[in-house]
């Protein structure tokens, strides 16, 4: 018996052999007060140059699309390229590729937390904001593509004076709730996520209103253990939440093309498809944001080579299940036998907006797989441009499923050719300045980086851990 | 020494995670009921070390989501098969399959405000005041050190042993905090 205790004693665990060794996730082996220091860095210091270059461009395009919106509501629909056979333009398209974008940040918030991908601490908060600009971008569209925009109202459930109700068996009631319940949830989400943040921020406050505004939105938090517990349950459960969401959203917003008749439009693979191409060009803008954006604000310790090559692969990844979408798209439509269904996928190929066909081809399919080489994945510039071409194709993606599909449809007598008209343009533009004026100001008054929870995958966070003070041997 | 201030309890300061955890081990072994710890993040394994049981945001968040299912499939019914029916495609009044969607999507949404709304309840937020948040060096506890602090409230509090008690913890900095 005592010779049982002795080999239950005896028996070590050996450490890590050194090949198997993973990279920190904080790099240069950074104190946590260096994690508060060099986040709150950004908020604290006086404001650089380089923020206002980018701040001015995009207030101006702000207030470009304040003017076209005007113009639109003023004037009509009429103002925009719209027009029979192709009554879903530009509007629609940059509606589906605003909202797929916001599906990056839910996917790094939500789903990695689930699979226990502790380097999305890094990068999740930027994400999360990404989310919810791009979800408030997208949501102009189609507030404003019903024409009259003073009886939005009327796409909820409120009970007017013609006793009329929603009628809720079509597809565009089910995005109404989608896009309003994902805006709503991505903004829990990220709140409760920024409370523990604002507590730091509240605490290292020099001024009189930055310790008032911070310490009224951070509700008081201490840290307590107590309130952890039920906080990273909660947590937890918004994540298990807002999983079936991103996932329900994108595949609502493909059935709104899905459930119709039009052939290119009527096809049973749209959901996964379409939630694969949201997470593909999500991650594009969040690579297109972060590359530079870790750079200047001297975040090269948090979000690390690593990050970035984990977030390449992701997009290599669903790059390659779209790219087998768009192939299956063309056997089935051969499979068919459906002259309709052929006539509109080889219309796609070769007919006058084939060019747009292979824009998205290009983009989305073959310059990922780029994504394959290391030498490809440690070239920030390399993967700055990937990211970026990936957000044209995506674009093309839905202008090509919209566009292409609407202008030749059964009849030839129908045909027709869309031309986005000049507001059309602006109007886009204009989204950017939305996107970038939240996003520069977020940036500045708001902790970017995750603070606590990237202080929580660090070794020395970890009681267990000798830098966080185990001794050897010892019972944990 | 004016009656409104009798302190609000003895604050320990720590320089690791592990050593805050053992301290913790103590104090629940000991018996303590009004007592907490304060760290920059959650550290895992502290609940253990607390003896906390389960948090109950799970049900908040649970009849959230089963309120947001029912109100959709009761809307839904009530509005397109008893208020205003109107016959489309030949398409049934109402359909537990296209009224899914909306329901499914309020089921989340209920359980999503369940969730952050639960978690403030149970803890007792948002709270304008806290007399840790009044105190100078409780700063660090959401910048780089763990605190673990035991209320004056506690019934086994006596000053001269828990004083001792967390003395025996390793904590280096031990104070009295003001109410």
């Amino acid at each position: 018996m005592a010779h049982s205790a002795n080999t239950l004693d005896e028996l070590k665990v050996l450490p890590t052999p050194k090949e198997l060794e993973r990279p920190l996730l904080v790099a240069n082996g950074r104190s946590i007060g260096w994690i508060s220091d060099q986040v709150a860095a950004i908020v604290e210091g006086k404001t650089p140059g380089w923020w206002w270059a980018a701040f001015i461009p995009s207030l101006l395009l702000l207030a470009m699309l304040g003017a076209m919106l005007l113009y639109q509501i003023s004037t009509g629909v009429g103002v925009w390229g719209n027009n029979h056979p192709v009554m879903w333009g530009w509007d629609i398209i940059n509606f589906v590729w605003w909202i797929g974008i916001g599906h990056a940040g839910t996917l790094i918030s939500a789903i990695l937390f689930l699979l226990r991908q502790r380097w999305r601490t890094a990068v999740n908060r930027a994400s999360e904001a990404m989310t919810i600009f791009a979800v408030m971008c997208a949501g102009i569209y189609p507030a404003l593509h019903v024409g009259r925009v003073w009886f939005d109202w009327w796409l909820f459930p409120v009970h007017n004076s013609n006793n009329l109700w929603p009628q809720f068996r079509s597809p565009l009631m089910w995005d109404v709730f989608a896009v309003s319940t994902y805006f709503t949830v991505s903004v829990l989400f990220w709140y409760m996520g920024l409370i523990p943040d604002l507590a730091v921020f509240r605490d290292r406050a020099k001024t009189k209103i930055r310790k008032f505004l911070y310490g009224l939105f951070a509700l008081g938090w201490t840290g307590s253990n107590r309130h952890w517990s039920n906080y990273e349950k909660a947590y937890l459960i918004l994540a298990g939440l807002s999983t079936p969401l991103v996932l329900s959203v994108h595949s609502i917003v493909s059935l709104d093309f899905a459930v119709s008749q039009l052939p290119g439009w009527h096809t049973t693979i749209f959901p996964p498809y379409f939630v694969a191409g949201a997470v593909f060009s999500g991650f594009g803008m969040v690579l297109t944001l972060l590359i530079p954006l870790r750079k200047v604000c001297h975040l090269e310790d948090l979000i690390t080579m690593r990050h970035i090559d984990v977030m390449c692969k992701v997009t290599l990844a669903t790059g390659s299940i779209v790219g087998y979408a768009y192939l299956m798209e063309l056997f089935i439509a051969w499979y068919s036998g459906s002259p309709y269904e052929r006539f509109a996928f080889l219309n796609r190929l070769g007919g006058p907006y084939a060019w747009g066909y292979w824009i998205m081809m290009g983009c989305n399919v073959i310059v990922p797989q780029l994504f394959w080489f290391r030498k490809v994945r440690e070239n920030l510039w390399w993967v700055f441009v990937i990211s970026i071409l990936v957000n044209i194709g995506m674009w093309f993606e839905r202008f090509v499923i919209i566009v292409i599909s609407l202008h030749r449809d059964f009849l030839p007598a129908n045909w027709g050719y869309f031309k986005p008209s000049w507001v059309d343009i602006c109007t886009y533009l204009g989204t950017f300045g939305l996107f970038f004026t939240m996003f520069l100001l977020f940036m500045r008054f708001l902790p970017m980086i995750a603070v606590a929870e990237v202080k929580g995958v660090t070794p020395q966070a970890d009681p267990h851990d000798p830098r966080g003070g185990a001794k050897e041997g010892g019972h944990h | 020494m004016s009656s409104a201030s009798q302190p609000y309890g003895l604050l320990a300061e720590y320089e690791t995670p592990a050593d805050l955890m053992h301290a913790a081990e103590k104090v629940r072994d000991a018996g303590f009921r009004r007592w907490d710890v304060f760290t920059p993040y959650p550290v895992h394994g502290m609940d253990k070390a607390m003896g906390l049981k389960n948090s109950k945001v799970g049900w908040f968040s649970f009849l959230g989501g089963v309120t947001g299912y029912t109100t959709g499939m009761l809307l839904i019914y009530l509005t397109n098969r008893i208020d205003y029916p109107i016959l489309i495609g030949g398409k049934p009044m109402f359909s537990p399959f296209s009224a899914f969607p909306p329901s499914y999507e309020l089921t989340i949404l209920l359980g999503a405000f369940g969730a952050l709304f639960g978690m403030l309840i149970l803890n007792r937020l948002p709270r304008l005041h806290h007399p840790l948040l009044k105190h100078d060096r409780f700063r660090l506890a959401t910048h780089d050190r763990y605190f673990l602090v035991i209320e004056t409230a506690d019934p086994r509090y006596r000053d001269a042993d828990t004083r001792a008690l967390l003395e025996g913890t390793g904590s280096k900095r031990i104070e009295l905090v003001e109410d």
